[in-house]
């Protein structure tokens, strides 16, 4: 259940810093409503872990230079715009292949790091994909009627498997929040089957606008629906509700996959998107996973930050770090 | 390590904070450090190393203060306390605002330095301990600013001798001298001899906020210093320590009319019902009982879980346990760092390698190589017969046990000596808030873990000590209602000839658990009348009818969960059996006590009757702005069995005002009636049969005080004893409530106008009452 021998060579060949895909794929389970209904979630005490993480752990220097290139491997650069062209997703594309600064990476001996993925809508993905040829970087695309999913279901499915057509290596899918906010998790639960099936080798990432969940026991319950259901990955946001990735939603979401590792054995990943636009953030989500999910999920396999934004601050604390002297922006290349 | 390497460890690296100012500033004061008595520092003289944990290091030398330097601190507080409370409210809130505004401003070195000397990791001493020392200034700056206005009544007690120990130098150095200040008492404080430095450097604070000379003074030593102090001329004594400690200082002060507020051990439960968010509630533990590396006496180092999810819940935490870092506390990124002291360590280390029972399990994590580390620690499968169910550790060591029931789990809790503080961890709120009330401790978090607050009260019950710290149920601790002195007269038995006034025997009884019954010892006592004939017998109680009424008015614990508006009723109907009954006991009070007051005193405690009846169901708890999303209740409880010596003046209103307070709120009373004039007591027991009340919530016996006054004071299952006994017995009663550490209340020769204002009041239902406070965290 991995993805093709060609993409695997392709990656390590090209790509050592990217372990892209090393973990067997969530299978998925059959729907446990018990296991569902259980679930709790203390808003309160959510908050406090997440309030306290950041004074509990600190990193600096040259461990702050490695978490922020690790926090670079695992960006989804995303650009999700109505004006979007084929040029600008090859600007896009280009700082992927390239993130850093050259002579940055090579200061620090990491030459070759990119980011995790490109992400992009469906009519961008044929440019992405020719912009990343060779690269080994995965073309991600949102799908089923981002951001809101509202449009008919078979459409949705079909939006699926005209981007796999088209290259993209991860679909990020939205859930039917009506399916949350009513209740109905056996609807959730084969709507993101649907969409796992026809994702097909693909890995999927589901999206679960957790802004627009109400609550913290329904994200932590959404989350472990679509796992049931065989979601590669559970995604935050799609970064157009108002609320978006937050460290306790974060903290319901992984502590829901650390659940269904327990129970499962099978390691899904995590996506926070929307918001995190410093590098301290970036350190703060790190921690937070390294805390709460273990090492091994603090690779791009397992994990992933969509940002736009984010990377252009780690490069400036990239600069500091190696100079000592605070950088401006426009010395580096945008994307 | 490269950088390469670390992207693929993903190490944390070390944090370490600058320990440089904090090290200058010991420098500065020649790494000597005298005593801070009446505004200066004295010369550095003959005493002990004070040591940095962590590694051993010697940080600075402090002086023993000698009985010279407690007796100069004392004196220059004693003659620096009349003008400081002179200086009156506001006056005062200006210096306690200035001390909160420099705390802040040297917020950074407090830290540093609270961590070099104990040993706690920076992140708590940084973003706990010096915070909430800040906001215990700022608060009581308020409180300060408000007494003129808010406490009329009310006065400074005097100068206090404060002792502090070694967990939260700073914190609770600001619990103790905040409030004292602001109500306009002066201070002699000693921290603990470990850990002095934080309170040498505020010294240096209240000299930059200019604080008159005398009000704070700091002298340093061990614990012969603390009792130098216990027996100084103080009038209030605050500790917080050991339980073992706070019993000596119990005993010393026993008679000596200082008041004392004591805040001891515990061994709080966590309770996790199988309907909490588990992940949390083990996140909780990690406040709970590895905060300060567990050396702390709210510490929920008793696990309680519900059968259902035990193992699971096990699981969780042991995974949870094998995450924490420990090492160098200056490590921002450590959450666990040195045990105080290398005797602590031991002392821990004893406590768990004699245990034999239940599965333990050890972080596992790096520890250092050396200095004063222990490791978080679990053990499982233990139940409260275990020693370790029993005794505090005082370390980072948890013990576990489980539960079947929600009542279960509050038998297991209250299963202890100690009554601190508790945690319950349940989603369901009828579970929590019915759980909450039924737990001995003074403060019960739901859902949340070692939360404190200026404006929430702190403090324990049963062995944990009394008193409250915070909030407005704290300024009671150092503040007393402002009266006249009036020496207390004792009141001679009327002497008199064999003739009965009436021939027609009438046999006075105890009443006991609702019933008449005969002494144990058998014996009874001729009482006359003033006129010198024989108004008929009176039982003397002894040890035993003590330990009967105890029995019979734990028997009726109902009563403490019956309604204010139940207990209002009763104590009307109470009054308006006596008023019909009036003519007949006014009759007989003027044949004991002689003259014409015997009408006046019958209608003064009809309306005593009716001011309790009136509290019952309107001394209400508070909902404190506790900084944050949630709120603090504290709630007014009954005490639980109160034993009262009444006064021998006014036999019949001095009965009901120590009676009918105590009722209101919920308690049951063990009354010994007025020595000389006991028969208005037993007359008294049929307005009672006829009014309603249960079974066993008011016991009456007669007989001498000093015949029942140590039992009731060294009884365990009594939880309060107050004396306004004519035979001054303060003495024996504040030792023998050393035992279990009960609440006493006694006169100490000091006589009060039962008639007017001072017989009734908030002070009676202030000692009829525990605060608890209950946070609530809330949201979704």
């Amino acid at each position: 259940m991995t993805r093709s021998a060609l993409d695997i060579a392709e990656t390590q060949s090209t790509q050592a810093q990217l372990p892209q895909v090393t973990e067997p794929r969530n299978p998925g389970m059959v729907l446990d409503l018990d296991w569902v209904a259980r679930v709790q979630a203390n808003t309160s005490a959510i908050e406090r872990r997440c309030a306290s993480l950041p004074a509990r752990r600190s990193v600096k220097k040259a461990h702050q230079a490695a978490w922020l290139l690790k926090a670079v491997s695992c960006i989804d650069l995303t650009t999700l715009s109505g004006d979007d062209t084929e040029m600008r997703v090859g600007r896009l594309c280009a700082k992927a292949r390239q993130p850093v600064r050259a002579e940055v990476l090579k200061a620090l001996d990491m030459e070759g790091l990119s980011t995790g993925a490109v992400c992009v809508y469906h009519e961008m993905i044929p440019a992405a994909v020719r912009a990343l040829q060779g690269t080994g970087i995965p073309v991600a695309a949102v799908s089923t009627g981002f951001p809101a999913g509202l449009s008919p279901f078979h459409l949705r499915v079909q939006e699926i498997k005209e981007s796999v057509a088209a290259g993209a290596k991860e679909i990020d899918i939205v859930i039917s929040r009506r399916h949350v906010l009513t209740g109905d998790w056996q609807q959730l639960y084969d709507e993101m089957k649907a969409f796992r099936e026809a994702c097909g080798d693909a890995h999927v990432k589901a999206i679960l606008a957790t802004g627009e969940l109400g609550s913290l026991r329904n994200v932590a319950r959404a989350s472990l629906v679509c796992m049931m259901a065989g979601a590669d990955f559970i995604k935050t946001s799609t970064g157009k509700e108002s609320v978006n990735a937050t460290l306790p939603v974060t903290l319901v979401m992984i502590r829901a996959i650390r659940s269904y590792f327990e129970r499962t054995g099978y390691r899904v990943g995590y996506k926070p998107a929307g918001g995190i636009s410093k590098a301290k953030d970036a350190i703060t989500y790190l921690a937070l996973i390294k805390e709460e999910l273990g090492d091994r999920w603090l690779q791009p396999d397992l994990f992933r930050f969509g940002a736009s934004s984010l990377l252009g601050d780690i490069e400036r604390q990239l600069d500091h770090h190696l100079t000592g002297a605070y950088a401006a922006g426009y010395r580096n290349p945008m994307g | 390590m490269t950088v390469k390497d670390i992207f693929e460890t993903m190490d944390y690296g070390t944090a370490p904070e600058n320990a440089a100012d904090a090290f200058a500033w010991i420098v500065d004061h020649g790494s000597r450090f005298g005593h801070f008595i009446n505004g200066a520092f004295t010369d550095a003289e003959q005493g002990f190393d004070s040591k940095n944990p962590a590694n051993g290091e010697i940080l600075a030398t402090l002086t023993q203060a000698t009985q010279a330097d407690v007796d100069a601190a004392v004196d220059s507080a004693r003659k620096a306390q009349p003008k400081w409370a002179a200086l009156g409210g506001h006056g005062r809130a200006r210096y306690l605002y200035a001390i909160a505004r420099l705390l802040q401003k040297h917020s950074r070195l407090f830290a540093v330095l609270e961590t070099l000397d104990n040993g706690k990791p920076i992140r708590e001493s940084r973003d706990i301990d010096i915070p909430l020392a800040q906001r215990h200034f700022y608060y009581h700056a308020g409180m300060a600013q408000l007494m003129d206005s808010e406490l009329p009544d009310r006065e400074a007690l005097g100068v206090c001798g404060q002792i502090v120990p070694w967990n939260f130098p700073l914190l609770m150095l600001a619990w103790k001298i905040a409030p004292a200040l602001a109500m306009g008492n002066t201070v002699v404080l000693k921290p603990a001899e470990y850990t002095s430095l934080t309170a040498l450097l505020f010294a240096d604070i209240c000299t930059q906020a200019g604080l008159p000379k005398g009000v704070v003074n700091i002298v340093t030593g061990d614990g012969a210093v603390g009792e130098m102090i216990v027996a100084a001329d103080v009038d209030k004594i605050a500790f917080t320590g050991s339980t073992a400690v706070g019993r000596r200082i119990r005993e010393a002060t026993a008679g000596t009319g200082k008041t004392l507020t004591l805040e001891l051990g515990g061994k709080s439960p966590y309770i996790v019902f199988d309907d909490a968010d588990l992940d949390s509630a083990v996140e909780g533990l990690v406040d709970a009982i590895w905060f300060n590396q567990g050396q702390v006496c709210c510490a929920g180092s008793r696990l309680l879980v519900q059968e259902p999810v035990a193992e699971e819940f096990y699981t969780k935490l042991r995974a949870r346990m094998d995450k924490l870092r420990i090492g160098s506390p200056l490590d921002k990124s450590v959450d666990v760092g040195a045990i105080v002291d290398p005797v602590q360590l031991k002392t821990i280390t004893d406590l768990v390698s004699r245990n034999t029972q239940g599965v333990m399990h050890q972080a596992a994590t790096d520890m250092p190589a050396e200095g004063c580390f222990y490791p978080p620690t679990l053990i499982t499968g233990l139940h409260p017969a275990d020693t370790l169910m029993q005794e505090e550790i005082f370390g980072p060591v948890l013990v576990a046990t489980t539960f079947r029931t929600p009542s279960e789990a509050v038998e297991v809790a209250n299963n202890s000596r100690y009554g601190l503080a508790a945690t319950v961890w349940s989603e369901n709120i009828n579970l929590a808030l019915d759980i909450a009330p039924k737990l001995a401790a003074g403060v019960v978090w739901i859902n949340g873990t070692n939360m404190f607050d200026a404006a929430a009260g702190f403090g324990g019950v049963r062995d944990s000590g009394f008193g409250r710290e915070g909030g407005w149920e704290g300024l009671s601790a150092y503040t007393k209602i402002s009266s006249k002195y009036k020496a207390l007269k004792p009141v001679p038995p009327n002497a008199g000839e064999g003739a009965p006034a009436d021939p027609l025997d009438r046999t006075a009884k105890l009443y006991i658990g609702g019933k008449q019954s005969r002494p144990d010892g058998g014996y009874s006592q001729a009482i006359f009348n003033k006129n010198g004939s024989l108004a008929g017998h009176a039982p003397l109680a002894g040890r035993k009818d003590v330990r009967n009424a105890v029995e019979a008015a734990h028997a009726a614990k109902a009563w403490s969960k019956t309604t204010g508006h139940l207990r209002a009723q009763i104590l009307y109907y109470l009054a308006e059996n006596l008023s019909a009954r009036g003519t007949e006991f006014a009759n007989r009070i003027n044949d004991l006590q002689g003259g014409k007051q015997g009408e006046k005193e019958v209608q003064a405690a009809i309306s005593r009757l009716f001011t309790y009846a009136a509290w019952a169901d309107k001394y209400d708890g508070q909902a404190h702005g506790v900084p944050i999303r949630g709120v603090a209740l504290a709630m007014k409880e009954p005490v639980g069995v109160i034993g009262a010596l009444c006064p021998d003046v006014t036999p019949l209103l001095g009965l009901v005002s120590c009676m009918a307070p105590a009722i209101a709120m919920g308690n049951r009373v063990i009354l010994s009636a007025s020595e000389p004039f006991p028969l208005v007591a037993t007359d008294f027991y049929q307005v009672l049969e006829t009014s309603d009340i249960p079974s066993g919530v008011v016991n009456i016996l007669t007989g001498p005080h000093s015949d029942v006054a140590t039992t009731m004071a060294t009884h365990m299952g009594i939880d309060a004893v107050w004396s306004f006994s004519g035979t001054d017995l303060s003495r024996d009663i504040e030792k023998g409530a050393a035992s279990n550490l009960k609440r006493s209340w006694v006169n100490h020769a000091v006589a009060r106008d039962w008639m007017g204002p001072e017989g009734e009041g908030k002070q009676f239902l202030e000692a009829a009452t525990e605060v608890k406070n209950i946070w609530i965290p809330y949201g979704e």
